[in-house]
Order: C-alpha cells, then sequence, then structure tokens
C-alpha cells in the first residue's frame, strides 16, 4: 500500500509538473512521466498488458506526436518568454492550492461506503480471450477509428494546393 | 465491498480526483492549444486509472485491460487530430494561442 | 444480418480508397456508391422485414462475433440518419467543386454514418462509446477540412467539448463498472436496481447525463454547437444539425434514460428542467442573431430542448412524442440546413443585414422554407404541429401543466424569430447587387423537395404514420 501511495503521489507532482511548466517541451515531458507512473500504478493493479500498452503508446506515440508538433510550431524568443512565464505564474499558482483545498474536503467529507456492489464471480479470463471473443466489436471500432484517423492524417497533413494565405 | 478494497478504492479514488482537478484546471485556465490537448490527456489518464481500478476490486482485470486498450486506441487518434488542427491554426495565425481563436462570437 | 450495416459501409470506404482514389473519373464512383448505401439503409429500416433483421449471416457474424439488437427506435434513426446523409451527400456534390475535396468527403461522411448506425445498434455501454467516438472523429474533421480558420476553431471548440463529454461519459462507465461487473446494458441495469440509492451510483448517473447534454448541445452545454454549425462547411451542418447531435446526444439519452434507469423521478425532473431552459434560452438568443445559419443552430437547441421534455415525462406517450419530434425536428431542419446552404453559395454570404426579397429569384427555395418553419413552429397541418402537441398531451396527463403552458407559449417565440428572419431573407424587396441571382441546381432542389414532401406527408397521413412508426416505440419502456 505504501509502495501505491508513493508512485500516487509522485503521479500528482508529475501533473503538477506539466501543467505549470514554463515551456511547452516541459510539459509534454511532464504528460510523459504521469504517464509512465501511471502505467507502474496500473502494472500494480494486476493489469501487466494495459500497462505495457500505456507505456508504449501513451509514453512513446503520443509524446513524439506532440513534440513534433511544437518542433513545427515557431519557438518563442528569449523574451518573450519570459514575459509568458510571469504572465503563467499568475494565472497558475492557484493550482496546488485547489488541489490542497479538494483533498481536505474529500478528508473531511469522508465518503460513507453506502456502496453495494452487485456480486459478481471472479473471473479469472486471459486478456487476449476477452478482447478476441467478447469485446470484438470494440475491436472493429478501433479499426474503424483509425481508419478516420488515417484520412484525418491524409486531409489535415497534406500541403494546400492552392497554398492560401 | 470488503474493508480491503474499500481501503483501495478510496486511496486511489482521493488521488484520481486530485488528478481529474489537474486536467481540469489546465483545460480551464490555459490559453494555448497544445495544453488544452495537455489537460485532455490528462483527464483521459485518470479515467484509465480509474477503470483499472474498477476492473481490480470487482476482480475482472481481463475486461477492463480489453476497455482500457480500446480507449488509448481511441486517444491517440484524438490527440493526432487534435494536433494536426492546432498546427493549422498555427499556420493561419502564426501562434497557438487561443485568443488568436475570436472569429466566432458567442 | 443487422451487423452489415455496419459492415458494407466499412469495406465500402476501404476499396473507395484502394481502387477508386487513383484518378478524378473514378473518384466520381463514390458518389454513387454513397448514395445507393443510404438509400438501401432506408429501405431495409422503412420496411424492417425480420428476414433482413432477424437472421444472422453465419459465416460473417460469427467471425466478427458481432451481435446488435434493433428496435423500432432503432429503425426511426436509421431513416433520418439515411435521410439526411443523403441530404449532406447532395450539398456537397454542389457546393464541393474541386474533385478531391469531395472524394474525401464522401468517404468521413460514410465514416460518420456508420458510427451512428453502430450507436442505434450496440447494447453495450462501452462500444456506444467506441462508435460515438468514431463519430465524433469523423465529425471534427468534416467541420475541419476546408482549414479555413473559422472552421479549424470550430472543429478544435467541438473536439474539446466532446472530449470533456467523453472523459464524464467514461467516469460514470468505470463507476458503473465497478458497481456491475460488466457493460452491457443488461448487466448495468441489474446492477443500478441493486444499489439504487448509493451516492456513487446517483454521481455516476449524474456525469453521464452531463456528458450527453454536452454531446446533444443543451443549454448549460451549448457552447460548442452555434461555432460549430456556422463554422462547418454547407453540406456539413446539415448532417451536424440534421442528426449527429440527435444520435450522439438525444438518441443515446432516450436509450440510456429508458434501459439503464427507468421510472427514475429525478433523473425526469431534471430532464424537464433542462429541457425547458433549452427551448428559452435557444429561441430567445435566435431572435437576436444576424447570421441565417446561427440562427438555425439556435433554433435546434430549442427544439432538441421540446425532444428531451418529452422525454422527461416518463410515459410511454411523451417518448413516442420525443422521438417523433426527433423524426420531424431532423426532416425540417436538414432541409432549412439545405436551403441555407443554397443562399450561402448563391449569394456568398450568410449574413441576413445583406439579404433580402430572394424569393422573388428563388421561388423552391423560399417556399420550402416557409413549410419548414411553419412546421417547426407548429402550425398544423404539418408535421411538426403533431409531435408538439403529442408532448404537450404527454405533459398534461402527467399533470406537469407549468410546463406544457411554458412548451406552447415557447412556440410563439419560435413563431417570431422565423418571422423575421423570413422578411429578412426571403420576403420583401430585393436588395441591390442580387439582382443576376440563380436557383441552385437541380439536385439540391429535388433533396428540399422531397423533405418538404415528407414534412407535410407525414402532417396530413399522421394517424397512418403515427401508429405504424413511432406508436411501437412506446415497447422500449415495457421489460
Amino acid at each position: 500500500m505504501n509502495i501505491n501511495l508513493t508512485f500516487l503521489i509522485l503521479t500528482i507532482i508529475a501533473a503538477l509538473w506539466s501543467v505549470m511548466g514554463r515551456s511547452l517541451l516541459k510539459a509534454t515531458i511532464g504528460l510523459a512521466a504521469t504517464s509512465a507512473l501511471i502505467s507502474i500504478l496500473i502494472f500494480r493493479l494486476d493489469s501487466p498488458l494495459a500497462a505495457v500498452f500505456e507505456l508504449s503508446v501513451c509514453t512513446g506515440l503520443i509524446t513524439a506526436v506532440f513534440v513534433s508538433t511544437i518542433s513545427l510550431t515557431k519557438p518563442l524568443t528569449h523574451k518573450e518568454i519570459l514575459q509568458a512565464s510571469k504572465d503563467r505564474f499568475k494565472r497558475y499558482w492557484y493550482l496546488p492550492v485547489i488541489l490542497v483545498v479538494i483533498g481536505i474536503a474529500l478528508v473531511l467529507l469522508k465518503v460513507r461506503q453506502d456502496f453495494i456492489m452487485a456480486p459478481v464471480p471472479a473471473l479469472q479470463q486471459d486478456v487476449r480471450d476477452v478482447l478476441w471473443n467478447f469485446r470484438r466489436l470494440d475491436i472493429l471500432g478501433q479499426v474503424i477509428i483509425l481508419l478516420a484517423g488515417a484520412l484525418g492524417v491524409v486531409i489535415l497533413f497534406e500541403e494546400n494546393k492552392r497554398n492560401e494565405r | 465491498m470488503n474493508a480491503n478494497s474499500w481501503q483501495l478504492f478510496s486511496t486511489f479514488g482521493f488521488f484520481i480526483i486530485l488528478l481529474f482537478a489537474c486536467g481540469a484546471y489546465c483545460l480551464v485556465v490555459t490559453r494555448n492549444m497544445i495544453r488544452a490537448i495537455i489537460g485532455i490527456e490528462l483527464l483521459i489518464k485518470a479515467v484509465t486509472l480509474l477503470i483499472i481500478l474498477a476492473g481490480k476490486i470487482t476482480g475482472r482485470t481481463s475486461l477492463a485491460q480489453g476497455l482500457v486498450m480500446t480507449i488509448i486506441v481511441i486517444e491517440v487518434v484524438i490527440a493526432a487530430t487534435a494536433a494536426g488542427i492546432a498546427l493549422w491554426v498555427f499556420r493561419h495565425t502564426d501562434s497557438l494561442d487561443v485568443r488568436s481563436l475570436r472569429s466566432l462570437k458567442g | 444480418m443487422p451487423s452489415l450495416m455496419i459492415l458494407i459501409p466499412l469495406f465500402g470506404v476501404i476499396i473507395l480508397n484502394l481502387v477508386f482514389a487513383s484518378n478524378d473519373k473514378m473518384k466520381r464512383a463514390a458518389f454513387w456508391f454513397a448514395l445507393a448505401l443510404f438509400i438501401s439503409q432506408i429501405a431495409v429500416a422503412i420496411f424492417h422485414h425480420p428476414i433482413f433483421w432477424n437472421n444472422s449471416l453465419k459465416p460473417l457474424d460469427s467471425f466478427f462475433k458481432v451481435s446488435f439488437f434493433v428496435d423500432h427506435l432503432s429503425f426511426i434513426m436509421f431513416i433520418c440518419i439515411g435521410m439526411v446523409s443523403i441530404a449532406s451527400l447532395f450539398v456537397a456534390k454542389y457546393t464541393i467543386t474541386e474533385e478531391g475535396g469531395r472524394f474525401k468527403f464522401i468517404n468521413l461522411l460514410i465514416l460518420a454514418s456508420l458510427g451512428m448506425s453502430g450507436i442505434i445498434m450496440v447494447k453495450d455501454i462501452f462500444s456506444l462509446y467506441v462508435f460515438m467516438e468514431i463519430t465524433a472523429v469523423s465529425s471534427f474533421l468534416l467541420i475541419a477540412y476546408p482549414k479555413s480558420l473559422e472552421s479549424l476553431e470550430g472543429a478544435f471548440k467541438y473536439l474539446i467539448l466532446s472530449a470533456v463529454a467523453t472523459v464524464l461519459m467514461l467516469s460514470a462507465i468505470g463507476i458503473l463498472l465497478l458497481a456491475s461487473g460488466g457493460t452491457s446494458f443488461f448487466a448495468i441495469a441489474s446492477g443500478i436496481a441493486e444499489a439504487r440509492n448509493s451516492s456513487l451510483i446517483v454521481f455516476a448517473i449524474g456525469l453521464f447525463i452531463c456528458g450527453l447534454f454536452i454531446k446533444g448541445g443543451l443549454v448549460p452545454f451549448h457552447g460548442w454547437l452555434p461555432d460549430a454549425y456556422t463554422a462547418a462547411p454547407a453540406s456539413v451542418s446539415v448532417l451536424l444539425a440534421g442528426v449527429v447531435t440527435k444520435a450522439a446526444g438525444i438518441y443515446t439519452m432516450i436509450r440510456i434514460v429508458t434501459s439503464l434507469f427507468p421510472y427514475n423521478q429525478p433523473v425526469n425532473n431534471v430532464l424537464m428542467l433542462v429541457g425547458t431552459i433549452s427551448i428559452f434560452v435557444g429561441a430567445i438568443v435566435a431572435i437576436g442573431q444576424d447570421n441565417f445559419k446561427r440562427m438555425l443552430a439556435y433554433s435546434s437547441i430549442s427544439q432538441m430542448g421540446y425532444i428531451i421534455l418529452g422525454l422527461g415525462t416518463g410515459t410511454g406517450l411523451g417518448i413516442a412524442g420525443a422521438v417523433f419530434h426527433l423524426f420531424n425536428h431532423s426532416v425540417f431542419k436538414s432541409l432549412l440546413f439545405v436551403n441555407s446552404a443554397a443562399v450561402e453559395k448563391e449569394t456568398g454570404t450568410c449574413d441576413m443585414n445583406k439579404l433580402g426579397g430572394i424569393s422573388q429569384k428563388m421561388p423552391v427555395t423560399g417556399a420550402t422554407s416557409v413549410i419548414a418553419f411553419l412546421s417547426t413552429c407548429g402550425i398544423p397541418p404539418l408535421s411538426g404541429f403533431w409531435s408538439k402537441i403529442i408532448i404537450v398531451i404527454a405533459l398534461w396527463q402527467t399533470s406537469h401543466y407549468a410546463y406544457a403552458c411554458l412548451a406552447v407559449l415557447a412556440s410563439i417565440i419560435t413563431l417570431a424569430y422565423f418571422l423575421s428572419m423570413q422578411r429578412r431573407v426571403f420576403f420583401g424587396k430585393l436588395r441591390s447587387g442580387l439582382e443576376g441571382l440563380k436557383e441552385a441546381d437541380r439536385g439540391v432542389l429535388a433533396v428540399s423537395i422531397i423533405l418538404a414532401a415528407i414534412t407535410i406527408g407525414v402532417g396530413v397521413f399522421f394517424p397512418f404514420f403515427f401508429n405504424i412508426f413511432i406508436l411501437p416505440v412506446k415497447e422500449i419502456l415495457v421489460r
């Protein structure tokens, strides 16, 4: 339990870092760190395959998408960064305060344990089995959404022939 | 729900709510399109953790893992689409600032 | 064979992209394929013959393990989707001149309608989410693809709010999974019945309904809707206003409310309250709009309020009225958006201050618009009158007299803003500079006339239509 707690606290710190980080690149790295820590937590909750998936796709692929997007946009000059970070500080220092307030409120609130779960027998199934035999519709859905995404990439990343503006 | 899983649930639930707060705050306060997408990503991370937790407590980890994999695939497509749109906005206005998007009011 | 509704479009899109994408001449095949697809979809839904819907195609279904279920509500949604997609297709043929752009548009249109077909056939809350995302991603891309700043902004706003809605729904799914250990409607319904008053379950229901309110663009959460409708290219506005928000928001709301937590009074009260607020805010804001499409968007919010109000009664008649209004609204609102596309294309603007007297030059567009707006206001004997009167009767029967009076009152505001629109755009003296105006092309006119004919026909043959198509919808309440 203590290990879980440590990782949970680290996750929140990484999330804070990614929200408050000065440059976009730091924010992206913060997101990647959050994602990596969450994949450790997922692993500790007995879900190794999902953990691997989260680690490779979210930490790897999405970070790559973000970094390439950021590199394609114009970097700010040094002066602008200083101005922006001053500006940001004004807007973002509330976040830790808000988090602490929410935390205290939750502790004080003490949600009652009136939650009744339907008595379901624990099932020891293999993930691949579940995914391919019971959730095949979702796999079909994944194929369709990847198709839509591919069409989207074709549309959004092609150069405009007319080159307007 | 027995005492053991209740403790697991309340500990994780506490931090999941904090993670939600981080993402929501980022989404509300930011003026940068990329940061808005990062906020969405943080929210989806919190949801992922919640579903895995639900799977662990009900003893259906395999089902939860299947769901989470689908969520992750969809998340990537959404992130890529959003990044593409942000890039085009940058090409039009030379900035990622949401404040430059004020052509539609109300 | 309901799985064919998903598989044929899917393989169609794949084949179109692999084989027909090579040159402009072959790309034209996409239009005819899409047309045939949507027409056959309407045909199988209208006749709803059990041979098609109940038999399973053994080798295909066992390979894909796809099992769907359909009822009368799904049939009505199928008809709406097919109809509006055809309207959007013809508008695209008319407004998008470049062949390659039109090809991509048609592909995305097929994917969006595929996603909606999925939404209305699944019986699993997580698969519902997956198909919703398919529809949503195709819609973002459809809005964004002209890549003008305005359309990108509309798409980004829609993307962010839709992602928030998704997150809300997924957290609700997570909590419901905790309560029931499954994601099928049946498992969740029994899980909720087990723990009805648990605070977590109530929280989850609230989250899910908030998510659906965002998707459906109802009033506290409607910020994205006018922007997306206005910024989208004309053909996409038809699709979005006609069915996307309805399938993703309203239909799902009807399905979830009736099959997961039926007879839940607090939920019904919230639905009625939000519905009434939407009716009034949408109608009042619409009065002050100068942009034709923006006014239609706010009017859409207001009409969506009626559907939610009917659903909130929780009785069979109320739900039948809601579904009937959903159908009617999707007919006359897509008709109005088709006409706005024609006006935008011919005059180059949607600003009502720059328009006037168009009816003289575009008689068909003007006349069909009048029919559509009379139907929206609920003037007998057009279809909108019947659905509104059924909703009001259902409210009266459940002794919600105040809501019934407000619903009737709001019709007068609707009349007010549509009369002002009609006066500024279609009637009066022809604005100078518009003398050379031409009528839209034949395809779009045919769509307008057919949609107007449906509006009149459903109104005139109301008892026949209502008994055969709408009343069986009540079945979803009986369990």
